[in-house]
């Protein structure tokens, strides 16, 4: 196990499109440990992907399971070669990135999508999921495409939030 | 060697251009500029500006106020000891609105200065018309006692008729 450098933007590599993993071997469960303990080692991130760290294959991890405010979630997820079939709705909503040091802003996300990948060995996973762990696995599927939350941004100024009522 | 920061502080009637003269100046005398945020209020151009440069108060002065004459610009400039990188994260947003009252800003940050709120940015807008304006603000912060502390604290000035506040949660992703 290892934590492992972290990219950071503007470094080029963060631009590359990721392929998908064909092996589901021993090699990737090592690689994934590291990932993972990668992402614990940053500060409160609650998510990661592997070209984040240099290596450019269709893997994050997502985690909303701690987040200081409760959200629905369906815990500690491992998402080898995700696709999302389905979105619905749209949120506005705060992000940072462990490869954007110093920097928030606001960025459009689906509110419920519908998540199909693999787990760690191969085994077939689907999700449907909303709100705040939807918007992390949106956030962790774009570096896959070689995207980042700057590359989306909306105007910190006069946006439309969506009026919540809370109980 | 690190110079020093400076806050640019321009005012005057808005028109298309101003930030490109100002900006084309400080860039041709060596400065770099950092953060900043500019506004349109009540018709006027407003700026605060990040500069950084060698040539202390006086220098950047003489430096701009050509620049800020030849555009109608009132200049006011300030040593600083601010920093880049120092961000500070808000967790709670407050949206306020209604119709326009005197009053309505102090009591609204009266309230929260009580519960320890950190306001890190504010914006407000008078719209409707002038028989009739309204009144618009959204700010953030960071709340050291919570969300419900501000909640609670807000109720009151809530429940005053034709006043609307909204304390939602700024939950940032990192990722």
């Amino acid at each position: 196990m290892a934590v492992l450098e972290i990219l950071t933007y503007p470094d080029p590599r963060l631009k590359q499109v990721s392929e998908p993993v064909t092996r589901f071997d021993e090699a990737l469960r090592a690689f994934i440990a590291d990932l993972e303990e990668t992402r614990r080692a940053g500060p409160g991130a609650v998510g990661i992907a592997a070209p984040q760290v240099g290596h450019f294959q269709r893997i994050v991890i997502v985690d909303v399971s701690g987040a200081r405010r409760p959200v629905p979630n369906h815990g500690h997820l491992v998402l080898v070669n995700p696709e999302i079939t389905a979105w619905e709705g749209y949120a506005v909503g705060r992000e940072g990135c462990l490869s954007v040091p110093d920097y928030t802003g606001n960025v459009i996300r689906a509110e419920r999508i519908h998540l199909e990948a693999r787990d760690p060995r191969g085994e077939v996973l689907a999700f449907d999921m909303e709100g705040f762990e939807a918007r992390a696995v949106q956030h962790e599927m774009d570096h896959l495409d070689g995207l980042l939350f700057l590359d989306r941004l909306v105007s910190r100024r006069n946006d439309l939030f969506r009026r919540k009522k809370y109980r | 060697m690190a110079e020093d920061w400076y806050m640019v502080n321009l005012v005057g009637v808005d028109r298309p251009g101003i930030v490109a003269h100002v900006s084309a100046a400080l860039f041709q005398a060596g400065c770099n500029l950092g953060e900043a945020a500019m506004m349109r209020l009540g018709g006027n151009f407003s700026i605060m500006l990040m500069v950084q440069g060698s040539g202390g108060k006086a220098g950047l002065v003489r430096l701009l106020e050509p620049v800020a004459e030849s555009l109608g610009l009132r200049l006011h400039v300030d040593r600083i000891e601010g920093h880049l990188h120092r961000h500070l994260e808000p967790d709670v947003r407050v949206t306020v609105f209604g119709a326009d009252r005197a009053g309505i800003v102090a009591r609204v940050t009266g309230v929260l200065a009580e519960v320890g709120f950190n306001i890190l940015d504010l914006q407000s807008d008078v719209g409707g018309t002038e028989a009739e304006p309204i009144y618009v603000m959204t700010l953030e912060g960071q709340a050291p006692e919570g969300i419900e502390a501000v909640r609670s604290a807000l109720a009151a000035v809530g429940g005053d008729a034709g006043i609307e506040v909204e304390v939602t949660p700024i939950e940032t992703l990192v990722g």
